[in-house]
């Protein structure tokens, strides 16, 4: 293989329950400097339990395995410390903050290096700056606002939940352009060093964003890693259960 | 049997009367007897903790202000007009200067409406009286301070703010006290009559302490066009305080907007309410009261009366509970009285929602950090239409709050 970058993310046999009952298992997965990969999987299959368990979020209680991050275990560390250290994630359904402006979050992720006026053009939010985070907004509002607060983080690692579910034609193009940016996309593939895991049910987002590998959550674990577009193929032929009898 | 007498004598048969809402308080236990102080000249104020005020949005400087008014106990300090067009006197200065002010005295908040209305009439200890002259446009806001000093003080106050047609004016008022440890009552009437197409914003600003009990009660009534703008900040423990302000707006198109931000302790007893009656064509009332609970008990009230068709009016009340044991008690209530109004209300009572405090941690900030931010977006409402100095000084007033809170 072609990559000769560091390895960022690493997912050893990562297990996982919410309430008693087992969401993931034997999850096994890696992500190099400047490499994006692309997870896909029906609804309900947890990709976004994944997404939250990676960046330290939510109810979910891991049995067994480890989460490495730059060489680092981070598998219980709390968000914010995945955080510092370069991991972001956007949301699939944030929650809304009321009295919290966009241009304010922005502030606080940039430590006020970043200016929140010239970040919002780039992706036609300016309008929203004084707007409560959330409050009232569309699908597309919601995923630029997303995109806004990573590209103020500018993570090492992206962790992207269904960028384009609900998004219109013509936001969604803003929100490629937007993953592309944060992804280094314009960066010769070997200077570059910004990763991403992608979630997509429909694999759409692959019109607008080049992914490096693609892999499948089928029952629970991951399956089939190879070239995404020739995974979201055979998804769109044979159906996500068309994943299971290909392996075998 | 004149009008003065007739008024006392309703005083009287109310002497015993308990509040509608609130504990009662046993005023035997208060004294209207202070020292009578001198006046003073701003920037020479020497009976006042500076830092207490400013803390309550006013400036003994008198910087940026249209005039200010200080009183403490029953003595007024000071009481000076800085603006043409704009009239600050004590309200004991301005009956004698203008007899027609009679008409104005207990109009709107009745003097029989409990005890404490009773004893502002039967105990009288001055007050303000803010004026603005038909067309005068207050540059900056006015001040008032109202201020504690004398332990198991009662200070008994009737103000009088007229905006006269087509003015405008900005007032702020803050209350304090000179030490933590003062035992006292503070007990406020407020009239307010806002003419044809003005307007008045009023923000007070309560900076209160552990052992003080208040009582205020003010109306305002609001003409053809006229906007009436209250925004109430509590962000200091009090041992009880129950205001249930009311706007009636009588005239077309009249419209009042309500903001109150309180915080409630342990140990303290919070009553905040306002009422809102809308008896002409167009009017609008809206209000917005954001209440956090560490401990005690904090009720909030809203009530919208629409009485003709054709108004507008929305209550919205969230409170955030930040410690186990605290109440917050939100009762909203809509009464329309005709066909072809239009009321409405929203109230949520909770506390910080996980999601959230986890949302702001995955962009890099510590569980504290998220906490506080959640908490001062929940504390911030917009509020259009205040001078901007007023609008920092409600934000200092939050951010002060904040470091105390978390
Ligand atoms: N907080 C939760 N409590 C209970 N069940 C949950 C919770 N989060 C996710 N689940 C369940 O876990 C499964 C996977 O959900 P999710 O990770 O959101 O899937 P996907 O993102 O692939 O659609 C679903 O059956 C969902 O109902
Ligand atoms: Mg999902």
């Amino acid at each position: 293989m072609d990559n000769i970058g560091q390895k960022v993310l690493e997912v050893n046999n990562l297990t996982v329950t919410i309430n008693g009952n087992t969401l993931l298992e034997h999850i096994f997965l890696e992500i190099y400097e400047g490499e994006t990969l692309m997870l896909f999987g029906e609804n309900g299959s947890g990709k976004t339990s994944l997404l939250m368990t990676i960046m330290g979020l939510g109810p979910y209680k891991i049995e067994t395995g480890s989460i490495f991050f730059k060489g680092k275990e981070v598998t219980h560390l709390p968000p914010s410390e995945r955080a510092k250290m370069g991991i972001g994630i956007m949301f699939q359904r944030p929650p809304t903050i009321r009295g919290l402006k966009v241009r304010e979050i922005l502030e606080l992720i940039g430590h006020n290096s970043t200016d929140p006026e010239e970040l919002a053009e780039s992706l036609n939010f300016g309008s929203f700056l004084d707007r409560d985070l959330n409050l009232g907004f569309s699908g597309g509002e919601i995923k630029r606002a997303e995109l806004l607060q990573l590209l103020a983080q500018k993570p090492d690692l992206a962790l992207l939940d269904e960028p384009e579910s609900g998004v219109d034609l013509v936001s969604i193009s803003l929100v490629g352009e937007a993953i592309r940016k944060l992804l280094e996309k314009d960066v010769h593939h070997r200077r570059r060093k910004k990763a991403g895991l992608i979630i997509s049910h429909s694999g759409h987002i692959l019109d607008y964003v080049e992914a490096d590998r693609g892999c499948v959550l089928v029952n629970k674990t991951i399956w089939c890693m190879g070239n995404p577009h020739e995974i979201i193929q055979g998804i769109r032929k044979q159906g996500y259960k068309g994943c299971l009898t290909c392996q075998k | 049997m004149s009008d003065l007498s007739e008024i006392e004598e309703r005083a009287k048969k109310a002497k015993e009367k308990p509040a509608k809402y609130g504990s009662d308080i046993d005023l035997e236990k208060f004294t209207t007897e202070a020292p009578n102080y001198p006046q003073q000249d701003l920037g020479n104020i020497d009976l006042v903790d500076e830092e207490r005020l400013l803390n309550a949005g006013v400036d003994i400087t008198g910087k940026e202000r249209s005039g200010s008014f200080i009183q403490v106990d029953g003595s007024v300090l000071h009481a000076v007009q800085t603006q043409d067009g704009i009239e600050v006197m004590s309200t004991r200065d301005a009956l004698e200067t203008y007899p027609w002010l009679q008409e104005y005295l207990w109009k709107i908040v009745p003097v029989d409406s409990d005890k404490y209305t009773a004893s502002a009439e039967l105990a009288f200890q001055n007050g303000y009286f803010i004026r603005a002259l038909p067309g005068a446009k207050s540059k900056f806001p006015v001040q008032a301070c109202l201020y504690l000093k004398e332990n198991k003080i009662s200070q008994n106050v009737h103000n009088i703010v007229i905006a006269e047609e087509g003015s405008e004016l900005h007032i702020v008022t803050g209350c304090a006290t000179d030490s933590p440890e003062l035992r006292a009552l503070h007990i406020g009437i407020s009239e307010f009559y806002i003419k044809k197409n003005a307007k008045i914003t009023f923000t007070m600003i309560h900076n209160w302490a552990e052992n003080i009990a208040v009582r205020p009660r003010s109306a305002t009534r609001i003409e053809e066009g006229g906007v009436f703008l209250n925004n109430y900040v509590c962000l200091h423990p009090v041992e009880s305080l129950q205001l249930y302000p009311t706007a009636y707006m009588a005239g077309r198109g009249a419209v009042s907007r309500f903001n109150s931000i309180v915080v409630g302790y342990p140990g303290c007893e919070m009553d905040i309410g306002s009422k809102g009656v809308l008896s002409a064509p167009e009017a609008r009332c809206e209000m917005i009261t954001r209440a956090i609970s560490t401990g005690g008990k904090t009720i909030t009230r809203g009530l919208l009366v629409g009485e003709v068709p054709d108004i507008k009016a929305h209550l919205e009340c969230r409170g955030l509970i930040l410690e186990g044991d605290g109440e917050i008690l939100s009762i909203p209530e809509l009464d329309g009285k005709v066909a072809g109004v239009d009321m409405s209300h929203e109230a949520a009572v909770g506390k910080i929602a996980q999601e959230e405090v986890e949302y702001l941690m995955a962009r890099g900030l510590t569980e504290d950090e998220a906490v506080a931010t959640i908490v001062r977006g929940f504390m911030h409402v917009d509020i259009t239409g205040l001078p901007p100095v007023l609008k920092e000084q409600i934000d200092h007033a939050i951010e002060l709050s904040e470091k105390s809170l978390l």
